[in-house]
């Protein structure tokens, strides 16, 4: 019996496992990007799905796992690991997972590569797909967004279980032989959730791509200096990523006549325009206009490289609180003005959650329909290829730098209703105001709550005049990152149109034509007298 | 481009029993059987069956076959999707094909419907079994050969007030990811496969119905437990096309 693999079986066994490991990582990634994953299933084969499993390609994964492999392939002592950190808004991070691919030197020289292995891998990908939602980090990965964020980093070599801290688990996914040596899947993570001081970012290689979701905006992809880890994605944004060379190389194992077809998604420029709606607990900060300076160091993100300020959408200082209720507003403003300064404090910590998400954005009312998708991660739309995509941190300068206003200088924010704010801070209406997901419009301390409804008819437009609502704390409202809650609620309803039946004009009209109408009415019912008589009898 | 040899016709190792046999009879001798036991409030009993369920049958599927001449063959793409429960903080993988979830929704809403009934006291199990038909001339039936047979004993609990069932919720959801593990366990050994049939015994190793996917033969099988213990009913229920003994 010849033991030798040929070199047919040589090259297919190379090419079998290189694709595994690159589909094993899209697997693990994409299951930590927070949403439910769809695909469909094909009865024809369209030779480009490797091991006959719909598992879509994500290019900057595939990108970054190419790079960390740098052509070789997984073998002794020599394991392509993917590790899976969680990073808070305040910077701490600890690292979940470290799933690893490792080859041992059990070989089981009898096996058919072109068959059995091929097989086997297929139903190791499908033991991956399961075990990556039984982890815990799982279920973190899904609510992740405000508070925190999973980060992936792929690397190749000896793997590294110091991160996981004391006690971690570990759990099997499964193994395959091949003619040269064992393919074993495992998973190690962590049970000990208490965190971790703020990592050195030093370390190399840092962290990689960031599995949040994929609104983010990034009007200047090209200026940005990159930060070679947490960026990285950036550069590459919007670039076709080289894995369509790969396409030659797609499943020609996949028992198919027909050529090969790209099964890669590339992501498009288009992508990335939509301005991304920011998903953060906006019911008091933005009224806060929290002057607090953000360092981008407390975001643990580490690099002084950072030439990113922080893009937020936020509305008024509250190092000018004055402003707020400055020239143009009559009286007083009732309890108001003591919230500026005591909501500032509570406002500065808790800022610190939604910038560390994702989701930056020019706030647009556009983007209101995303935003309903994005800020429910549990929301499992199947998604489509371009909804996963890792992006990257996005930070512009906001509102929330402990500079003057005037610095903000940022060409695409917009105020959505801007009619409503103060005009008297002029350049502050610069600054875009964050959107909750599902409120647009997050103006309302400028709607004036306080404002009587009395003013009917007037056009909300000169409520700014009168007292101006900084902060909106419905009682009993949930203090949390919801976004909808009693305080956006009760703004996104605040000013209702006026009832046109309440309107005297419309109602004298209305009168007067009814009188019009009375003597053809009466005629008609006249006409009618004995139908009307029977009704009454049967009534009776 | 490498194209799957001609499969070899193959006597089947394991033992026989017969197709429409005694519901009760005891799996042929090589037949793998593994048992699950959960412990789940009524409303969950759905979605935990599914969730193992979808999560076995994910494994035991394929792609649709397309047989070429010289005996090759292509096989499709199995797509996936994530499922959240309402009921158990779980979510799992299917396949994504919904006339297997249907069957398999189907079923498990009979077996549901089933432990509510009289006569049981929460107690019950559900089998998946996985089978291979031997077609025997006339007049004798095809017989069944099952070659792997999941089995998950299920107990009803009753829980007092919404604290007890938000602790159930999790607590559950966390012995799923065990049984899921488990699972998996089983499947990484890589043990009696049915050997990739040529296209005329295709319908003797896989179920060649769906239009999407192609799972291994199988049948959905369940049991309720009385307060005695002993089996008061049992019902067979054949979610493919089967062929009836004469």
């Amino acid at each position: 019996m010849d033991t030798d693999l040929s070199s047919q079986d040589r090259k297919d066994l190379d090419k079998f496992i290189k694709f595994f490991a690159l589909k094993t990582v899209q697997v693990i990634v994409q299951a930590r990007l927070g949403e439910k994953i769809c695909t469909r299933s094909s009865s024809s084969p369209t030779g480009s799905d490797w091991f006959n499993l719909a598992i879509k390609d994500i290019p900057e994964v595939t990108h970054e796992a190419k790079k960390a492999l740098a052509g070789q392939l997984p073998a002794v002592g020599r394991s392509m690991c993917v590790e899976i950190s969680l990073k808070t808004s305040e910077g701490d991070s600890m690292e979940l997972e470290l799933w690893c691919l490792e080859m041992n030197e059990k070989c089981d020289k009898e096996i058919k590569v072109s068959y059995t292995v091929y097989n086997r891998l297929s139903l190791l990908l499908k033991s991956l797909l399961a075990i990556t939602r039984v982890t815990p980090a799982y279920r973190l990965s899904r609510k992740q967004g405000h508070e925190y964020v999973i980060l992936y980093r792929i690397y190749f070599g000896e793997v590294q279980l110091s991160g996981l801290g004391e006690g971690f688990q570990t759990v099997r996914v499964g193994t395959v032989g091949t003619p040269v040596g064992t393919i074993t899947l495992s998973c190690a993570y962590r049970i000990n959730l208490a965190f971790m001081s703020t990592r050195q970012f030093e370390r190399t290689p840092p962290i990689m791509g960031i599995i949040i979701d994929h609104f983010v905006d990034r009007p200047y992809p090209s200026s940005s200096p990159m930060h070679p880890c947490n960026y990285r994605a950036g550069e590459d944004n919007g670039a076709v990523y080289p894995s369509v060379e790969d396409s030659q190389e797609v499943c020609t194992s996949s028992f198919s006549t027909s050529p090969p077809s790209q099964c890669v998604f590339t992501v498009t420029k288009a992508h990335f325009q939509t301005p991304p709606p920011v998903v953060t607990d906006t019911l008091k900060v933005p009224m806060m206009g929290l002057a607090f300076s953000h360092q981008p160091a407390a975001l643990g993100v580490g690099s002084a490289d950072m030439g990113y300020p922080v893009l937020f959408a936020g509305g008024l200082h509250a190092a000018h609180p004055h402003q707020l209720i400055g020239p143009g507003k009559e009286g007083g403003v009732p309890p108001v003005p003591s919230q500026p300064a005591h909501g500032t404090q509570a406002d500065q910590e808790r800022m610190c959650t939604p910038l560390d998400g994702v989701h930056y954005s020019a706030a647009t009312p556009s983007s209101s329909e995303d935003t309903e998708t994005v800020s429910n991660s549990s929301e499992g739309k199947c998604g489509s290829p371009h909804d996963l995509l890792e992006t990257i941190f996005v930070r512009k300068v906001g509102a929330f730098v402990n500079k003057p206003i005037n610095q903000v200088t940022m060409a695409n924010l917009d105020i959505p209703f801007a009619m409503f704010a103060p005009k008297n801070v002029e350049l502050e209406d610069n600054d875009p105001m964050v959107n909750p997901p599902d409120s647009p419009e997050t103006e309302s301390p400028l709607q004036g709550s306080l404002h009587s409804e009395g003013s009917s008819g007037s056009s909300t437009g000169n409520t700014h005049d009168d007292f101006v609502m900084i902060d909106f704390k419905p009682a009993f409202s949930k203090d949390d990152i919801l976004p909808m809650d009693l305080g956006t609620f009760y703004r996104e309803f605040q000013n209702p149109p006026q009832l046109s039946s309440l309107s005297i004009d419309i109602g004298a009209q209305s009168m007067a034509e009814d009188l019009d109408s009375l003597p053809e009415k009466l005629a008609v019912h006249e006409k009618n007298v004995k139908e009307f008589d029977a009704f009454v009898e049967t009534l009776q | 481009m490498v194209h799957f040899p001609p499969p070899r016709r193959q006597m089947v190792g394991p033992g026989r029993t017969r197709c429409c046999g005694p519901p009760g009879a005891a799996p042929a001798m090589n037949c793998r059987a593994e048992v699950l036991e959960v412990s789940v409030e009524g409303r969950q009993v759905e979605e935990a069956m599914l969730a193992v369920l979808h999560t076995v049958l994910l494994h035991r599927s394929t792609g649709k076959f397309h047989y070429k001449k010289e005996g090759t063959y292509s096989i499709g793409t199995v797509g996936t999707q994530d499922v959240d429960c309402d009921f158990i903080d779980f979510a799992y993988v299917r396949v994504s094909s919904e006339e297997l979830d249907r069957a398999l929704r189907k079923a498990v809403g009979e077996f549901k419907d089933a432990l509510r009934g009289s006569g049981s006291d929460g107690m019950g199990q559900i089998s998946l079994e996985f089978y291979q038909k031997k077609k025997s001339r006339w007049p004798f039936s095809d017989e069944c050969i099952p070659w792997e047979l999941w089995t998950i004993k299920v107990n009803v609990v009753n829980l007092a007030n919404e604290q007890e069932r938000q602790i159930c919720r999790e607590k559950v959801g966390e012995k799923l990811c065990e049984k899921i593990i488990n699972i998996v366990e089983v499947m990484n050994r890589h043990e009696y496969l049915p050997k990739m049939p040529t296209q005329s015994e295709v319908d003797n190793v896989f179920d060649t119905s769906l239009k999407d996917v192609q799972p291994y033969l199988y049948k959905i099988s369940y049991q309720i437990t009385d307060s005695l213990g002993t089996s008061v009913t049992t019902t067979m229920r054949r979610l493919i096309k089967d062929t009836l003994a004469l």
